[in-house]
């Protein structure tokens, strides 16, 4: 099915998914695979970020699109020490034929390695097959991955709908100030905005940040800058 | 990463990395040198060491072998 076909969910026919999926703040789930940029471990990318994303099949439109879309955003992802890996239940050939495609039609390079996982061992691993909408296609999954290994964050779009590569880098951006700042983000957070402090967990610590200059609407929700 | 081109020669990104060997190097001061991220200089590594052009002693440390030595710098 390509990757615009409206799909009928099934809901009549479908089993329970083979696999869980990963849990967020969970490790990561290992794996060695096949891309277009040589074999490769999840422990290769120990020490940087990792958006680990997968798209339904190669040479379909919506695909194509997003494909620009990650490449375009792989210099921003680069500063902030993130890497690419795409995944589709696709060959190795197949993939490379479909990158120097985007290379000849769109002039845009693909810098990032992409999974050949033809058996879908890895798109089984992390649960990127949803067989309501298709039994052969992985779903449009990302997830991000920390240095140490654990999964931070997970967004899961249909086959019908492109990804939003600007609201990655957001994501990126939050889980990364989170980490430096402990602190946490609020709706529609944007860097150089204020941040939310973590709500406190005893009087105590009601009392000393309500001393402590930040901006609080009541004593449970207070903004800082970073 | 393909380490022995089709034709048995060393790859273009294989020869980076084997002269970036020279003296001995942990993959992250390789990947500064030759200017690769550093999952495709573990993972071109790693493949070198399943070739035995490459040994990683205990601390993580590369250093080329005589093969690979011999694979970057053929006799004329």
């Amino acid at each position: 099915m390509s990757d615009l076909a409206i799909a009928p969910v099934e809901t009549a026919h479908v089993s329970a998914p083979s696999t869980s999926l990963p849990r967020l703040g969970m490790p990561a789930p290992r794996f060695e695979a096949v891309t277009t940029h040589g074999k490769v471990r999840l422990e290769d990318f120990q020490g940087t970020w990792l958006v680990l994303f997968s798209h339904p099949a190669d040479f379909t439109p919506v695909c194509t699109t997003e494909f620009m879309a990650f490449a375009a955003i792989a210099p921003e992802l680069r500063k902030r020490n993130v890497e690419l890996l795409g995944l589709s239940i696709d060959s190795p050939t197949s993939h490379i034929a479909w990158v120097l495609n985007i290379k000849e039609k769109f002039g845009v390079d693909i810098p990032f390695p992409i999974i050949a996982d033809l058996n879908k061992e890895i798109a089984t691993l992390y649960g990127m097959i949803s067989p309501g909408e298709s039994k052969t296609e992985t779903s449009r999954c990302v997830f991000v991955i920390d240095p140490n290994g654990i999964v931070r964050a997970m967004i899961y779009y249909p086959l019908t709908t492109g990804r939003n590569t600007d609201e990655i880098i957001r994501l990126i951006d939050a889980l990364q100030t989170t980490d430096k700042h402990k602190v946490a983000t609020p709706a529609n957070w944007k860097p150089g905005e204020k941040v939310i402090v973590p709500p406190p967990a005893t009087m105590e610590e009601v009392e000393a940040r309500l001393k402590a200059g930040f901006e609080c609407k009541d004593w449970y929700i207070c903004k800082k800058s970073v | 990463m393909a380490c022995i081109g089709a034709s048995g020669e060393l790859t273009d990104s294989a020869r980076r990395l084997l002269a970036a060997l020279d003296p001995p190097a942990a993959p992250d001061q390789v990947a500064a040198h030759v200017e690769l991220p550093l999952y495709r200089v573990r993972s071109g590594l790693r493949e070198m060491a399943e070739a035995g052009l490459v040994e990683i002693n205990d601390t993580g440390a590369c250093a080329i072998t005589a093969l690979g030595r011999s694979l970057l710098h053929p006799a004329t």
